[in-house]
């Protein structure tokens, strides 16, 4: 009787701890697929979109394609998928993707309760209004009882409700749950604002029937440091994702660039030695192939050739680096010492 | 067993229990119980074990926090300093006054369609049946697009609003208009009309007691009606007659004062109506078409008025056919109503969206979306089978 009740809680038991023992490792894992799934915005020009021949573009995307050619050596190893602002943590913390480079802000709430960790800051980014501009708004704090677009599922709402009431400014908030949809409400007049972050601003300009009707105004409401993130539990890949964002930017740091980078091998400069895997030791300590870095600047580029591909002022974004500029010209991209 | 002793020579003795089949199913059924209540706790234990192994927020201590978003129209007072529960609150408001009007417009937008589709008018029968043939096969999302898109497209901004009356304004941001300033008379005048109707109801069961007693009829109906009309106005003259009035005017961006039926409400409840109402009239006409014609025949050759045909021997009879599907119908407007997120009506799963969105508390907030769908539907179902029930043929 007793050894019944044993054999039956030994089985509970086990029901339970079946299902903790199998996680494992996340970087185990990866490796043994052969590929990274990426959970990606998907319909955000300039950050994450599939061009007219299906291939993904963007800067969310070269993230993920520098961590893959971190890990593999080479950057095509990634599959994308779109995500909802809704979906993404659960898509996270469930396994059904690694790591997630979706636009998404880093905040203590966030990070503390859903079970994620976030790595460094691939884009720097701002809450930012666009009106149209015959309405003659200057600045901000004119838009008492404006009726105003937002886009759910972020930190949107929130800022602008904080932002309203801060200023004690009435409003009337019109939230649509695609992009395309609050877009085009917009475009027709059902909102005299659209906010979210400036950079998507930019890009929904690009694509409205005439952008030059259109403008931004200079108020930044918020801050939003937008991160890559990955689950709680394998620090070594929490690690590699992590020095993958910040191997570009020391890589823009040290005048490396996908053009140069082989010539950079026989550079003379102990930095780019050390960077380049040329001395050894950092590929090591990462759990990585010496030449990560190389194939990261090879494949993929440094964080400024990214930045001018995908967002850059030749592109129909037309950004401006800004914060998100090399601490040396004066934004807050900086990198710690690879040694 | 309970025959008497005498005509069982065999001592008699309850056969085992898993030769009697009465309680070999209450064990299988209660085996199947312990089963899917099993499942059940392991899929809750995995769960919570799952999400605390992940260090993922659980309970739903976050109702009682700040909710801090704002949201556009709601029936009682919230602002972004409200809690999470009472922004869920103003949620379920919103979705219970689309489907209460919902289903009210509808079930009399079907009504009319339905007999128009029978009508012995060719023109009159031939619209009803391509308004159903259109509305029925056309799927419900893209109508309440297509109905959002006419309204902040074909309006003008506010500045240039159309103003076809006095105080009524038509723009792409709604439809505003004046309404009455605030006055101890109104509150009043409801009352009044409340009292009317109770006590039409008490006269209606009365003259119907009366006439099935000693045959004579009693107009109930149209004295309630002249009393829900006449005792309001009275009342609103007692009061001194307040007509100010509290007019909606162009200040700033939108409008202020008056009231504002906004597009995304008017645009979810245009298109649900309409979809909805196209099954609504061919549940009627079905309804109607069940009776024979041979009884409409009889209660005419009996003298009765039209009208009396219908509300004597056509309705009661139709009635019983018609609401069983009606109230599947009526299901249907309810959960549709869930596409508000996709036309920006704050409804009770917008809300909720953007309260896992904040919170990340995922299977809590699709856990209380299901709470109240359920709620909501099977309330409707309460209430209609109730209805059923008392509509259905009494046999004398």
């Amino acid at each position: 009787m007793k050894f019944t009740k044993t054999l039956w809680l030994v089985i509970a038991l086990c029901l339970l701890m079946c299902t903790v023992a199998e996680a494992g490792k996340d970087l185990d894992a990866v490796r043994k697929k052969g590929f990274i799934q990426a959970g990606v915005n998907g319909g955000v020009f300039g950050f994450s979109m599939p061009d007219a021949k299906g291939v993904w573009r963007g800067l969310d995307v070269d993230t993920a394609r520098a961590v893959a050619a971190a890990i593999f050596g080479d950057a095509s190893k990634v599959k994308f998928t779109p995500l909802t602002a809704q979906q993404r943590f659960t898509a996270l913390q469930s396994g059904e993707i690694d790591i997630l480079t979706r636009n998404t802000t880093r905040t203590l709430t966030r990070e503390t309760q859903l079970g994620l960790n976030f790595v460094s800051v691939n884009y720097y980014d701002g809450q930012g209004f666009m009106v149209l501009k015959k309405l003659g708004v200057k600045s901000a704090k004119d838009l008492d009882g404006a009726t105003v677009c937002v886009l759910p599922g972020t930190t949107t709402e929130q800022n602008a409700a904080d932002f309203f009431r801060n200023h004690k400014m009435k409003w009337n908030p019109v939230v649509i749950e695609s992009t395309t949809e609050l877009s085009k409400a917009f475009f027709a007049g059902r909102c005299d604002v659209l906010t979210s972050d400036s950079s998507q601003l930019a890009g929904i300009r690009a694509v409205a029937p005439n952008p030059d009707d259109y403008t931004i105004l200079p108020e930044i409401i918020s801050k939003e440091p937008l991160a890559p993130a990955v689950r709680h539990g394998d620090d070594q890949f929490r690690d590699i994702v992590d020095f993958s964002v910040l191997a570009m930017i020391n890589a823009e740091e040290l005048g490396i660039t996908s053009k140069n980078v082989d010539e950079m091998l026989k550079s003379k400069n102990p930095k780019i030695q050390r960077f380049l895997g040329v001395l050894p030791g950092n590929g090591k300590a990462l759990g990585l192939d010496e030449k990560w870095a190389y194939n990261i600047v090879k494949q993929v580029g440094n964080y400024g050739e990214v930045f001018e591909r995908n967002v850059g002022e030749h592109t129909s974004l037309g950004l401006k680096r800004g914060l998100n500029a090399l601490w040396t010209n004066g934004g807050l991209m900086y990198s710690p010492p690879f040694k | 067993m309970n025959q008497p002793a005498a005509s069982s020579p065999l001592p008699s003795s309850a056969p085992p229990f898993w030769r009697d089949a009465g309680k070999r199913a209450l064990v299988f059924q209660a085996l199947a119980l312990v089963i899917v209540g099993g499942l059940g706790y392991y899929l809750f234990a995995n769960t919570q074990a799952n999400l605390e192994r992940q260090s993922i927020a659980t309970g739903f201590g976050f109702l009682k926090k700040e909710a801090s978003f704002e949201i556009s129209e709601s029936l009682i007072s919230y602002s972004a300093a409200d809690t999470y529960a009472r922004a869920l609150l103003v949620g379920v408001l919103n979705t219970l006054k689309v489907s209460f009007i919902g289903i009210i417009l509808t079930t009399i937008l079907g009504t009319i369609i339905g007999i128009a589709r029978l009508s012995s008018n060719w023109l009159v029968s031939r619209l009803a049946a391509s308004f159903i043939e259109l509305m029925q096969n056309i799927p419900v999302l893209l109508q309440l697009f297509f109905w959002y898109a006419i309204f902040y497209e074909a309006f003008p901004a506010p500045r240039q609003a159309l103003n076809p009356v006095k105080g009524l304004f038509l723009c792409n941001r709604g439809i505003i208009f004046a309404i009455p300033a605030a006055h101890p008379a109104y509150p009043a005048m409801g009352w009044v009309l409340l009292a009317v109707l109770v006590g039409g109801w008490l006269i209606n069961r009365w003259g119907r007691r009366r006439q099935e007693l000693t045959g004579k009829s009693f107009p109930a109906f149209r004295i309630t009606l002249l009393a829900a009309i006449l005792l309001p106005f009275l009342t609103w003259l007692f009061y001194g007659a307040p007509a100010a009035m509290n007019m909606p005017e162009m200040r700033g961006f939108n409008f202020r004062g008056g009231m504002t039926i906004s597009p995304e409400f008017s645009a979810l409840l245009l298109g649900l109506v309409l979809y909805t109402s196209a099954f609504v009239a061919e549940i009627v006409r079905a309804g109607i078409q069940s009776i024979s014609r041979g009884q409409i025949e009889a209660a005419m050759a009996l003298g009765l008025r039209p009208g009396q045909v219908l509300q004597l021997v056509i309705l009661p009879q139709a009635l019983r056919v018609i609401i069983p599907p009606l109230t599947s119908q009526m299901l249907n407007l309810t959960k549709n109503s869930s596409l508000a997120v996709a036309i920006g009506y704050t409804d009770f799963v917008a809300v909720a969206n953007t309260t896992i969105n904040q919170t990340g508390q995922a299977i809590e907030g699709v856990a209380m979306i299901m709470v109240v769908y359920l709620v909501f539907s099977l309330s409707t179902s309460l209430f209609m089978n109730w209805y059923n029930k008392r509509m259905a043929l009494v046999e004398r």
